[in-house]
């Protein structure tokens, strides 16, 4: 018997219970960004996960007291730096809301327009860099990666067409948008999309054929259904546990209703369930922006006559809570304004703070390297986390 | 669950009048005592298990206020609780609730110093834990000097 126990204790490291301290970030690569985990291992296998955020942090939402209506919104770019459009839209409708601006029908479509090509593009980073991540197991390190980032390099070459700028745009503003679509450029959007639509087939069978893939996503980091609405994670990880909603159908802005699309849901709640819906977004953004391409209105881009001057926008009392459904999920911003030029509070529900405090919840009990797939299919941006 | 149904039974329970605006709801002065109670009563009545946000609202003499918003996504009712604090700010923590006011909190508490009773580690998530301070307060000036980052 003593020889037994003595060979379990050299096998298992003090009967079982020895416990390891690791270190994780905060500039591993698969972390997208700064980020650090304070993993406690049994083995191989996780215990306990601490994570440590804040690094990327600039107080938005003081600069928010500091900065005016029409000076914010291209500093609202800069919380969710590879959604730029979506946040900025965010930050004009809870400003539009409480003063009650209109916004001409042109404008709310061409709104829906860059969020949805904005989606795309965020897609193909995360899909690129969650194959990247895992890379190894998929047999061939950066491919997926640089086939997906030769796809958003065409949605920024239309970016940059529009506004000027390929990351950070200040397209939105107050009342409506700052640009109009140039000469030949909704040609060059259709011809764009249409081959993005083509090269999806190519992933979804370069991917979904991969055994390696299958099983490193797979039934792993399932969230329940009540998992997720309890820590309020939202967008393609929501409907991936099986949560059937999407703010864009739910509660309607800029003109959404007018489009006919679907919203994918999944109901296993791993990483292949959230791969599965995004891939299916991709489709209907797609159809999305052939829509608006479609019906696109003629008429004014604002109501609000040019900038003259910073503090030109005043927004009368009040407050609103407005969101947007960004590549990430429920993009919020609450807004009290106090009648002057600038907000008297404004807090961001920034999507990826929310969605990456699922991983306390979700990591322990994988392997280390389940962690890598499992962060990389929550999809956080830091900018956005830390804001 | 509907708006209205919602209305009636925070009326019915708590004595308050809900603001709705669509199918957004906001709740004002919620005494802080009843602070937990009524997000038990909002998850388990009304059927708001969507944990959305935490934070708070620096109203200068007037103190702080916290305010909380969770949403009911299959009937599409959300709703925003706010409840003033006194002197000391002290709220009482909704992390027994919804596994998502953990982080919320915290940077509540980061940000403005509210001290949130029970909850579990309640310490800096965004900021540095030697910061001090707490940068959303209305006293704490953009150009607060602070010592430089090592």
């Amino acid at each position: 018997m003593p020889d037994l126990e003595a060979r379990r204790v050299i096998e298992l490291g003090y009967g079982g219970n020895e416990r390891l301290v690791m270190n994780m970030g905060p500039q591993h690569p698969s972390a997208h960004g700064v980020f650090r985990m304070i993993l406690t291992l049994e083995g191989e296998t996780i215990a306990a996960l601490d994570s440590v955020i804040g690094y990327l942090h600039r107080c938005h939402e003081k600069l928010g007291e500091t900065l005016t209506y029409a000076q914010y919104p291209s500093i609202a770019s800069k919380t969710d730096y590879v959604a730029a459009m979506t946040s900025e839209l965010t930050y004009v409708m809870a400003a539009e809301r409480i003063g009650k601006i209109e916004v001409p029908k042109r404008a709310q479509y061409l709104r829906v327009l860059v969020a949805e090509l904005q989606r795309i593009a965020s897609h193909c980073l995360w899909l690129g860099t969650w194959c990247l991540d895992m890379g190894g197991a998929l047999g061939g390190g950066a491919t997926v990666f640089l086939y997906c980032f030769r796809e958003r390099e065409l949605v920024l070459d239309l970016f940059e067409a529009l506004t000027g700028a390929r990351l950070l745009y200040g397209f939105h503003q107050v009342g409506g948008t700052r640009y109009d679509l140039p000469e030949g450029w909704a040609q060059r959007c259709r011809d764009t999309v249409a081959l993005i639509d083509r090269r999806l087939d190519e992933y979804e069978d370069m991917l979904e054929s991969n055994t390696p893939f299958l099983i490193r996503s797979q039934g792993v980091g399932v969230v329940s259904r009540e998992l997720a609405q309890e820590v309020g994670i939202a967008g393609p990880l929501l409907r991936g546990s099986g949560v059937d909603f999407d703010i864009r159908r739910d509660d309607p802005y800029s003109s959404y209703g007018d489009f006919d699309f679907k919203i994918p849901v999944e109901t296993g709640g791993d990483c292949y369930a959230r791969y599965r819906v995004r891939m299916q977004e991709f489709r209907e953004s797609i159809r999305i922006v052939r829509q608006v391409l479609d019906g696109l209105p003629e008429g004014p881009i604002s109501s609000k006559p040019a900038l003259k001057s910073v503090g030109q926008v005043r927004i009368p009392k009040g407050e609103t809570y407005a969101r947007v459904e960004g590549p990430r999920g429920e993009v919020g911003c609450y807004l009290i304004a106090d009648g002057g030029p600038k907000p008297y509070r404004m807090k961001w529900r920034g999507a990826s703070f929310s969605n990456l405090a699922i991983l306390p919840h979700i990591v322990p009990g994988h392997k280390v390297a389940d962690v890598v797939a499992i962060m990389g299919s929550v999809d956080p941006v830091f900018g956005e986390v830390d804001r | 669950m509907t708006p209205d149904r919602a209305i009636s039974l925070i009326q019915e329970r708590f004595g308050l009048q809900a603001a709705g605006e669509g199918r957004s709801l906001t709740v004002e002065q919620l005494p802080v005592e009843r602070w937990e109670e009524f997000f038990g009563f909002a998850k388990d009545t009304l059927g708001c298990r969507f944990f959305s946000f935490l934070t708070a609202v620096d109203w200068k003499e007037q103190g702080l206020e916290v305010v909380c918003r969770v949403e009911n996504l299959d009937a599409g009712v959300g709703i925003l609780a706010k409840c003033r604090l006194g002197a000391d700010p002290r709220c009482p923590t909704l992390t027994r609730l919804y596994r998502g006011a953990d982080w919320m909190e915290r940077e509540c508490y980061d940000m403005f110093g509210v001290r949130f009773d029970g909850h579990p580690d309640l310490r800096r998530i965004l900021l540095a834990q030697d910061w001090e301070g707490h940068p959303l307060r209305k006293d704490y000036a953009v150009d607060t000097p602070h010592a430089p980052y090592r």
